[in-house]
């Protein structure tokens, strides 16, 4: 009972750990007041381009980086389209995830059914057997510790450090910052490109650790639950942290339901991660007074330094 | 000893307007400079260029004696240039200490910053609490927060764009002190205002600006008013007349109207009573964020009250009435916010004229009558003298001054019972402030009620019958104009009647001791 307990923890750590990876970079690019919609497609994109860097040159932490760079490629062009042209961010981040849904399929195709091996759980000799604690502590995937730190670094960078005040300003009042010096468009960039790469991340470990394989559009709409997470957890980096788990959570609890063959047709099943996610969060976000505190106010508009 | 500040020649073009052509100025140390014009006149674009906030087609700057160009905000600030906004720079959901870190290019720490904040802001007479949000905090304490960032880097040339349209009179004199304090110690500032008697009482010198162009250079200490305002408006001002008021019977009576705040940064009404009659003009002065917004929305209409007669209406009890309806009985409202909830930007005058002039005849079997609605756009065009390219022309395209005319035209044209204008010339020229004040006091000699919100004192003494001031979300009992004074209605809006007698009714700080 016990192990099977541990198991299922270590399972939703890693169920959730794509969505923590891809909403805390949207989380990032928000709060500059920066509105990204191409999530699932910079996820995709990560995961393909991953996958093929780390197939060809046998190295999956270079598939890693390889990822991430990917993610960020696809957000630069989101950024000259949206930051330096001022085109519409939220019709050119839903173009992004469509572009990035096609071009991984079409870049990916010769990989469908390629195995690899995956990146393995970190195994310091001897830890992972102390019993229950050592593998709830060591037991994890190194990706899985990574994204518990960036959660770490993100939650200090944004409430210890000036720049990360610089950032929450910029979305507040992208107009004051720069009446007050700050160079709004190149920190909107930092941010941007952040996002993606976090998301090319979240899409590397799903097609490197999670399900070490591609498939088109593996991602499966995590890139648009992640979207959801941001807002839902009111920009607050725990929630959205507690808000991916409760995500990987339920994920498995549907496998679990599907495996003891409940009496439920398998797709109402798999809908469920998705509903209790949203209904869960949009429960829990209602105070209007939290909301305004922590919503980046220029959130989605454009910036125009003269005028 | 080399000018703090030079430029020559200075000139701006936008689309079709010359914002600035060919402007000199000549700031010397230690000097306060008034920057006296209209608006329009182009005093905010001239301030912008010196602060790096946009670059001019031509001219040169020097400062210290030496040519430099000032590419963006931050040059300027390292030049020692510092700027407070009329429209505030500041981050509401942060701390004041926030606030002023983001704005220092060398501090790390808002905590060691703090010391410093208390140190400055107490020197100079305007305490701050560091840890404190803006959001929480009144507009006067807000210009504090953005003088003291200014001063934490100090400046050699403080620019403040019309600093006291938000203060009240006493909040005024204060800043006053501190600005003659800052010169005295060879800092210079460049004052913008419109205000003539503010800028005699404080400038050593002052740069007229008109349409431009620099119409005249003055020690403003040896001119009158009306010689300020010649070089300004290029003629006398205009004077309202004022006929002796002859109140009739209650049109608008608000009892006991309490309404919490909609918004986290609002402020809840608390026990308002007010009534206004029929033949006079009862004035709400107030420094702004002091409920004026949530009271305007109380009584349009836009948030309907429980009880029906919190409000009542030319005696009808319309509390529970929505803004349609108490619009049916013969209330007519201009808002603040002109672009927006007075007129839809994108909409052309005509269609703006119908959307709540419809009752004049405009439609007939749920069809629009597209004749009706021009006649009135292009009547209330001629009336009000509003210059405008016609019926057709949409709300954006009209400057400020000229939109207002056409909204409060176009209320007018439907012959209220009562009109609740809300700051009726904020940001309005002087010959058409007139005008508009005059079209007010011509409704009231008409028998209209009027009600104004304005945080413009002179106006308010101006045009109205009795006055009211609110602080805090709480009304003072209107008082006959005659009876009253700046210092009294200053201190009103400082919100020190928060005292109540023994029959509820709030206590004022008598006025002859």
């Amino acid at each position: 009972m016990m192990d099977h307990a541990i198991t299922l923890l270590l399972l939703t750590l890693a169920a959730g750990t794509p969505l923590v990876f891809a909403a805390l970079g949207e989380l990032v690019t928000e709060k500059s007041g920066v509105l990204n919609l191409g999530v699932e497609g910079m996820m995709l994109v990560g995961a393909v381009v991953a996958f093929i860097v780390a197939t060809t040159s046998q190295s999956p932490w270079l598939g890693v980086a390889a990822g991430m760079a990917g993610g960020a490629a696809l957000s630069l062009v989101f950024a000259i389209v949206t930051l330096s042209l001022h085109a519409n961010q939220v019709a050119s981040g839903l173009a992004l995830s469509l572009f990035g849904i096609g071009l991984s399929a079409f870049i990916g195709l010769d990989y469908v059914s390629v195995i690899i091996e995956p990146i393995r759980p970190l195994t310091v000799h001897g830890l992972p057997d102390i019993p229950v604690v050592g593998v709830l502590l060591f037991g994890h995937n190194p990706l899985v510790y990574l994204s518990l730190a960036l959660f770490a670094a993100i939650q200090w960078f944004l409430s210890r450090t000036r720049a990360g005040l610089v950032l929450r300003a910029v979305g507040e009042s992208p107009q004051s910052a720069h009446a007050i010096g700050i160079s709004v468009v190149r920190i909107r960039y930092l941010a941007v490109l952040f996002g993606g790469a976090c998301a090319g991340l979240g899409g590397a470990y799903l097609s490197l650790v999670y399900s070490p394989s591609w498939a088109e559009g593996m991602t499966s709409g995590r890139g648009w639950i992640a979207l959801a997470l941001v807002v839902f957890a009111n920009w607050k980096p725990w929630r959205v942290l507690a808000g991916a788990y409760l995500f990987g959570g339920v994920t498995l609890a549907q496998f679990q339901a599907q495996g003891m063959g409940v009496e439920l047709p398998s797709q109402y099943l798999a809908m469920l991660p998705y509903i209790a996610t949203i209904v869960v969060l949009a429960i829990i976000s209602r105070n209007a007074a939290v909301i305004k505190q922590n919503a980046p106010a220029s959130l989605g508009r454009p910036f125009h330094p003269e005028g | 000893m080399s000018p703090r500040l030079q430029l020559s020649g200075i000139t701006k073009r936008y689309a079709n307007v010359v914002a600035n052509n060919a402007i000199d100025l000549t700031v010397l140390p230690g000097e306060i400079h008034a920057v006296l014009g209209e608006n329009g006149a182009g005093k905010s674009t001239l301030m912008k260029i010196i602060y790096g906030a946009v670059k001019p087609d031509a001219g040169t700057i020097a400062w210290e004696g030496v040519p430099v160009t000032i590419a963006n905000p931050a040059r300027a600030r390292r030049l020692g240039i510092g700027m407070v906004f009329q429209h505030f720079s500041l981050f509401e959901t942060l701390t004041v200490a926030d606030n002023i870190v983001l704005a220092l290019e060398n501090e790390r720490t808002s905590v060691e910053l703090s010391d410093r904040i208390r140190d400055v802001s107490n020197r100079y007479g305007l305490p701050l609490d560091p840890d404190r949000h803006v959001h929480t905090m009144s507009v006067g304490e807000r210009q504090r927060v953005e003088i003291v960032r200014c001063l934490l880097q100090e400046p050699r040339l403080l620019i403040m764009d019309e600093p006291t349209s938000v203060l009240t009179p006493q909040a005024v004199d204060k800043l006053f002190a501190t600005l003659r304090r800052l010169a005295t110690e060879g800092c210079s500032v460049l004052y913008i205002s419109h205000k003539l008697n503010e800028i005699r009482a404080l400038c050593h010198k002052a740069t007229v600006l008109r349409g431009g162009r620099v119409t005249g250079d003055c020690d403003p200490r040896h001119e009158s008013s009306s010689s300020l305002a010649r070089m300004m408006i290029g003629g006398e001002l205009p004077q309202t007349q004022h006929r002796a008021a002859h109140a009739g019977a209650d049109v608008l009576v608000v009892r006991k109207l309490t309404l919490a705040a909609d918004d986290l940064f609002g402020t809840s009404l608390s026990d308002i009573d007010l009534s206004v009659r029929a033949g006079e003009i009862v004035g709400i002065a107030g420094v702004s964020g002091n409920g004026q917004r949530e009271l305007m929305t109380a009584l349009s209409g836009e948030r309907r009250q429980d009880e029906a007669d919190t409000v009542t209406l030319l005696g009808t009890a319309a509390g529970r009435m929505g803004a349609a309806q108490r619009r049916a009985l013969g209330l007519a409202f201009v808002p603040e916010e002109r672009l927006g909830r007075g007129a839809v930007p994108e909409m052309s005058l005509a269609e703006n004229a119908l959307l709540t002039a419809y009752r004049k005849g405009m439609v007939a079997h749920q069809f629009v009558r597209a004749g009706v609605v021009r006649d009135y756009a292009a009547r209330t065009l001629r009336t009000y003298g509003v210059n405008a390219a016609g019926p057709d022309a949409t709300a954006r395209s009209l400057s400020g001054g000229n939109l207002q005319k056409f909204i409060i035209g176009r209320e007018l044209g439907q012959h209220p019972r009562l009109l609740i204008v809300a700051q009726p010339t904020w940001g309005v020229d002087v010959g058409s402030a007139a005008q508009i004040r005059q079209a007010l006091l011509d409704l009231r000699d008409r028998g209209g009620a009027v009600l104004v919100v304005s945080e413009e004192l002179d106006e308010l003494f101006e045009i109205c019958d009795r006055l009211a001031v609110i602080a805090q979300g709480r009304l003072s009992d209107a008082k006959p104009v005659a009876e009253t004074n700046a210092e009294e209605i200053g201190l009103l809006m400082s919100g020190v009647f928060i005292h109540r007698d023994g029959e509820g009714r709030y206590l004022r700080p008598d006025s002859s001791r």
